[in-house]
């Protein structure tokens, strides 16, 4: 289920005193199962690039290919794409509107002209796949905590069985333990079921964990496309553009620069306690 | 999407008339409006265009700006003209068909009509165009002033329109979110026949009014926490003062209106035979 974006430029509000070019000439191409990181400070376009996956938006000029078909091409059927690329947006519990949990996540799947059981079944295996068992289903989603109206939310895009998921800022506003949950969760869910998992923030340290490529966007454009490591290789470009490597790279570089022979591409403290280790042993 | 709709029409640009008072501006679209209804003959209108004119090239607002209010008032303007044609008695009869005739002063009034309503939206479009919604409410509040002295709060009234017309822009960004968040869910706003589309519209109003009601505490609980407690005693960040351009344009405003009343009172000594 590959999409690919083909000299995408996006125009807001075109032709008035608050024009803003948002997207300018974005290639890029994203393979089945991969587990992409879109990172890039606020105002950089990548919510506006996400929007353009599953058809919200239309791009100005320039294509977006969904399995090799062009998506504004005339036969194409935008609610089929929308079925296959799940869009989470930012503060998704904002989006809750049903009496009870389990009607709310079968919003979804009932839309896509499931019948009310099968409906049903995808949301409880929606719900139980983001940790929310059985005694929810029945209760009002305005008495749930933040981060439990968040997982439904993301429940309810889950339970249409989208083949390419994309969370727009999945951990925003949520303590520690509620974003390594909802992290950890979606990280089960690709290995899982094998989905593409799309992931926009603005948190190097959240992404880098998690994800096999990272691409970074500034002022509209793509700056930097590749994995985790070729990427934090550009610290101190990133930092030019207001984003920051893990705190573990500027501990290697340092530690390199000092004369110590470690593997500057250790992101995580796990990684770098290994690098550290072997420099120890070695010297 | 929806967002491309503005309100408060506000056009940022740096002229004369955009620096000005914004009571000055309140007082001259009021004054203007006043004088439409003085003028009766054709030395009057000719005076009123002239001074339209003069604002608008002042303003440096572009003309398609202007006329885009007219729009929304095309039926109304089409029922006064085709009105006024045909049902004023007048000396001369012009054309007859059956019933319906047109007469010299059905002609005259129906033309005048026409061309009062479109100054009239023209006029206080300028005054919106050059004037932030803000600015607005703080020129009228201090204008309505002296209504507090028979205890009208009329604080309380600017501070509540001023608050209204901050959430425009936010609740519509919210409306334009939460459509597409329900969108790609699989939402359709668009098909079906009526029912259809307003039982359609609940995934986003629950949503939206919720978020309404959430902002509307926030705000409230903000306030609060600084202490707000009504207009009593509150003084200005920026009060209003009216400066050496301002005083000019009261002057011109009164002027322009002794000269359409003068105009007016000589039309009717002297008049002008036109048709």
């Amino acid at each position: 289920m590959s999409i690919k974006a083909k000299n995408v430029n996006y125009v807001y509000a075109e032709g008035t005193a608050y024009e803003i070019h948002a997207l300018k000439d974005i290639n890029l191409e994203i393979p089945d199962g991969q587990f992409v990181g879109l990172i890039g400070h606020t105002g950089s376009g990548k919510s506006t690039l996400v929007q353009h996956l599953n058809g919200l938006v239309k791009a100005t000029s320039g294509r977006i290919y969904f399995n090799g078909r062009d998506i504004y091409g005339e036969n194409f059927s935008m609610k089929e794409l929308r079925s296959k690329v799940g869009l989470v947006f930012q503060y998704p519990e904002h989006q809750l509107f049903e009496t009870d949990v389990l009607t709310d996540v079968c919003f979804g799947p009932k839309n896509l002209g499931f019948s009310k059981e099968e409906a049903q079944k995808k949301a409880k295996e929606a719900l139980r796949m983001v940790g929310m068992g059985e005694e929810y289903d029945s209760r009002s989603p305005f008495e749930l905590s933040g981060g439990q109206k968040r997982r439904v939310a993301i429940a309810g895009v889950l339970a249409m069985n989208p083949d390419v998921l994309i969370l727009d800022e999945p951990t925003a506003g949520l303590d520690p333990k509620g974003r390594d949950e909802i992290l950890d969760q979606i990280e089960r869910l690709q290995k899982e079921r094998g989905i593409t998992v799309v992931l926009v923030s603005h948190s190097m340290e959240d992404v880098a964990r998690y994800v096999d490529r990272i691409i970074v966007m500034n002022h509209g454009e793509v700056r930097f496309d590749g994995t985790p490591k070729e990427v934090f290789r550009h610290y101190e470009e990133l930092e030019e553009i207001g984003l920051a490597a893990p705190q573990m790279t500027y501990v290697m570089q340092m530690l390199k620069k000092k004369g110590a022979d470690v593997d500057t591409d250790a992101t995580t403290v796990e990684e770098a306690a290994v690098t550290i280790e072997n420099w120890l042993k070695g010297r | 999407m929806i967002r491309d709709i503005t309100l408060g029409q506000y056009y940022p640009a740096k002229s004369v008339i955009h620096q000005l008072d914004p009571r000055v501006k309140l007082m001259t679209t009021i004054i203007y409006v006043i004088s439409l209804f003085v003028a009766k003959g054709i030395l009057g209108y000719v005076l009123a265009t002239l001074f339209l004119a003069m604002a608008i090239r002042l303003s440096k607002v572009p003309f398609g700006y202007m006329t885009k209010g007219l729009k929304a008032i095309i039926m109304i303007l089409m029922f006064t003209v085709v009105f006024n044609l045909f049902l004023i008695d007048g000396d001369v009869v012009l054309w007859r068909f059956g019933f319906l005739r047109i007469t010299d002063q059905g002609v005259k009034t129906a033309v005048f009509m026409a061309i009062r309503l479109i100054y009239l939206i023209i006029g206080s479009s300028i005054m919106t165009l050059t004037t932030t919604p803000n600015d607005l409410t703080d020129g009228l509040e201090r204008l309505l002033g002296p209504l507090k002295k028979i205890h009208v709060p009329v604080h309380e009234i600017a501070m509540m329109m001023s608050i209204a017309l901050r959430f425009i822009p936010i609740l519509l960004e919210e409306t334009d979110k939460i459509m597409k968040a329900q969108i790609a869910r699989g939402a359709d706003f668009e098909s079906g026949n009526l029912i259809q589309k307003a039982k359609a519209m609940v995934p986003l109003l629950v949503p939206l009014f919720i978020s309404a009601f959430r902002r509307a505490n926030d705000l409230a609980m903000a306030m609060e926490a600084r202490c707000y407690h009504g207009g009593e005693g509150r003084t200005k960040m920026k009060p209003l003062h009216y400066e050496s351009a301002d005083k000019t344009a009261y002057g011109v405003v009164w002027g322009y209106l002794l000269l359409m009343i003068a105009l007016t009172w000589y039309e009717r000594l002297h008049p002008l035979i036109l048709l």
